[in-house]
């Protein structure tokens, strides 16, 4: 009867690449979406990393040097550029631990990708409820893990694609590389990319599925994305907060992503604090993508 | 297994403890037969498919689909059903082929099976020409045609239609009925559809279950339906200005004599054969019959004897509202 009935026996997963596909084309077949995505964190990279040059306050022409008597000799005053840049660079190497403020910032951007990209897989999924696609993919035999699974999927590719572009065009406008880069950290900059995509984008989903309009779910985005984003080390180092938001932002799993993403590309490596990033974000993530999919899948299933 | 394709017993679910949208329904449909539900927005149809699909599930009693029990079978039901939504589901930034391709994919079906499936399906609903337009260039009846289509991939044992003509102008709407019985045809499936248009319930169904306020009014063939409502109405004049309601009532089949001032509402079994029987009784008696009237009666009058009201839009929850609307705005582009 069954073989009669169920002719395919198709496996447990099935569908989850033809779902996830489906809102990946949406993306990469429509060329003004792909293209804005790319010029997006131009945009960014470029108004905000390079209007923000926060080496430039440390130099010598931004701070007015006190008239002294009797005047400086020529070589006095060479000497005292001399020390002004070495100030520059070890301010800046204090602060943001590397003498670049922009490569700092191109870094930070993966992990702002990550928040927005992610939070739009929520929305994908309110159009899907409204527009019907949801209930005539629960009547198929897909199952209901693998709807939401392949919306968190989509996202983290996408977001994974999207901090390749950032790192490439980062590199054109003068990124520069820790001492002991390879390309193979690369790969680690995918990898801690997908482990706080696949986190967010749960959290994301399990917030938005409940909501039948759009206004209710971009509320909350725009509630928790700025908090998570600047009480965070994605644009500015958290040592110089006050002691309270350090606080939030010692437990902002962005914080770790980023700083995990910086390890790999532009500092000193430091094994020990990447690994404890690792840790911290996988376990976010999995903590977080459990909670996530077992409360949209019982969602799913009332 | 049982004649009964679909079988409800005391189906009933309850939205938000005290919204009561479905009451204890039961119904049967058998198999080969294109069963309807007809009734105004709101009065439970599209949560009766919503549960008999498996994606709601009742608060009480329950149903089977082909025998297989709607909770603990709900994998198996998905595997024979097929559906066609009240929306337009298919993504609006894929092709039509593309679409297709992806119903398939969630079924299982492998894909050069698909790809043969999706060839057959989109030549009889006669959108192979568009197969690789995206849909958002689709006009409504496309929309509707390609939806079918999607429905049919996995070549269901018994389709759901929900509101399959919502929003779509009269001769679309007619093209899309003879789009479904050519695929009933073609398929030999149970067909059971929702819908609030009494021409569609008319012209589609072999059986229609009349549901209001989440309860089955009646249920029977449309013929028998209207044939129960005591027969056809006969509306005359008469020249002379004189009470003939009595002579008139002596007439065989008549049933009702209305006297309406200057006309006569006649309730009469076989109207056709009634009528001159009248028109020959009044002349013996020197009266002149001007003018006559012959109407047989529709689902309307069906639907009003047993519900007391004419057909009416209930108040909706803002999101079937919505989404209907979405609809309608699809299918008029």
């Amino acid at each position: 009867m069954m073989s009669e009935l169920n002719e395919h026996h198709p496996s447990k997963l099935h569908g989850i690449w033809a779902l996830t596909n489906r809102e990946l084309k949406k993306w990469y077949k429509a060329p003004v979406i792909f293209l804005l995505t790319i010029i997006t964190p131009i945009l960014w990279m470029g108004l905000l990393g390079k209007a923000m040059n926060i080496g430039a306050i440390f130099t010598g022409t931004s701070i007015p040097l006190p008239q002294l008597n009797p005047q400086l000799t020529q070589e006095q005053l060479q000497q005292l550029g001399v020390y002004f840049a070495g100030l520059q660079s070890s301010i800046m190497k204090g602060a943001f631990n590397t003498t670049d403020y922009f490569s700092f910032m191109a870094v930070g951007m993966i992990a702002f990708t990550a928040l927005f990209t992610t939070m739009f897989s929520g929305m994908s999924i309110v159009w899907d409820r409204r527009l019907g696609f949801l209930n005539k993919a629960l009547s198929t035999p897909v199952s209901r893990a693998v709807i939401i699974f392949s919306k968190v999927l989509s996202a983290t590719l996408r977001s994974m694609f999207q901090a390749g572009i950032i790192i490439v065009i980062a590199v054109a406008f003068g990124l520069q590389f820790g001492a002991n880069f390879s390309p193979l950290n690369i790969l680690g900059v995918f990898a801690i990319m997908f482990l706080v995509c696949v986190g967010l984008s749960s959290l994301f989903i399990a917030i938005t599925i409940r909501s039948t309009r759009m206004e209710t779910p971009m509320a909350v985005m725009n509630l928790i994305n700025l908090p998570l984003m600047f009480a965070s080390n994605a644009f500015f180092p958290t040592k110089f907060m006050p002691d309270w938001l350090q606080t939030i932002a010692k437990f902002n799993p962005l914080t770790y992503t980023t700083d995990a993403v910086r390890q790999l590309l532009i500092f000193n490596t430091d094994w020990a604090q990447l690994a404890l990033d690792f840790t911290y974000v996988g376990i976010f993530a999995a903590i977080v993508a459990s909670i996530g999919m077992v409360l949209s899948w019982r969602f799913l299933s009332k | 297994m049982t004649d009964e394709v679909i079988k409800a017993e005391g189906l009933t679910r309850v939205f938000n403890k005290s919204l009561v949208a479905v009451d204890h329904v039961n119904f049967g449909v058998e198999n080969g037969e294109i069963f309807g539900f007809l009734g105004p927005n709101g009065a439970g149809k599209t949560t009766t498919i919503n549960m008999l699909i498996t994606v709601l599930k009742p608060t009480e009693g329950t149903a089977s689909v082909l025998g297989y029990d709607i909770l603990k079978q709900a994998g198996n039901v998905r595997n024979v059903i097929g559906l066609v939504p009240q929306e337009y589901t298919a993504d609006e930034d894929l092709t039509g082929y593309e679409d297709i391709i992806l119903c398939a994919d969630l079924y299982g079906i492998p894909r050069d099976v698909a790809k043969e499936r999706a060839a057959d399906l989109l030549k009889l609903v006669e959108l192979t020409d568009f197969k690789d337009k995206k849909v958002e260039t689709y006009s409504g009846g496309m929309r509707r045609r390609l939806e079918l289509a999607c429905g049919l991939i996995n070549r269901p044992k018994v389709l759901f239609l929900d509101e399959p003509t919502l929003g779509l102008d009269v001769q679309t709407r007619a093209a899309t009925w003879e789009y479904i019985r050519k695929l009933k045809k073609e398929y030999g499936m149970t067909l059971f559809l929702t819908t609030h248009y009494l021409e569609e319930a008319d012209a589609l169904c072999d059986r229609v279950a009349i549901i209001d306020h989440g309860k089955i009014v009646v249920v029977g063939m449309p013929e028998e339906l209207k044939h129960s409502l005591g027969g056809d109405i006969i509306t005359l004049s008469i020249r002379e200005d004189a009470d003939v309601s009595e002579l008139i009532r002596t007439v065989e089949h008549v049933k009702e004599v209305q006297n309406e001032g200057d006309s006569y509402r006649i309730k009469a079994e076989y109207g056709e054969v009634t009528a001159p029987l009248i028109i020959e009784a009044l002349r013996r008696k020197g009266y002149t019959v001007t003018k006559l009237m012959l109407t047989e009666p529709t689902l309307n009058e069906v639907y009003l004897e047993y519900t007391g009201k004419s057909m009416r839009d209930t108040e909706e929850s803002r999101e079937a509202f919505s989404a209907q609307r979405i609809t309608m705005r699809r299918a008029r582009a």
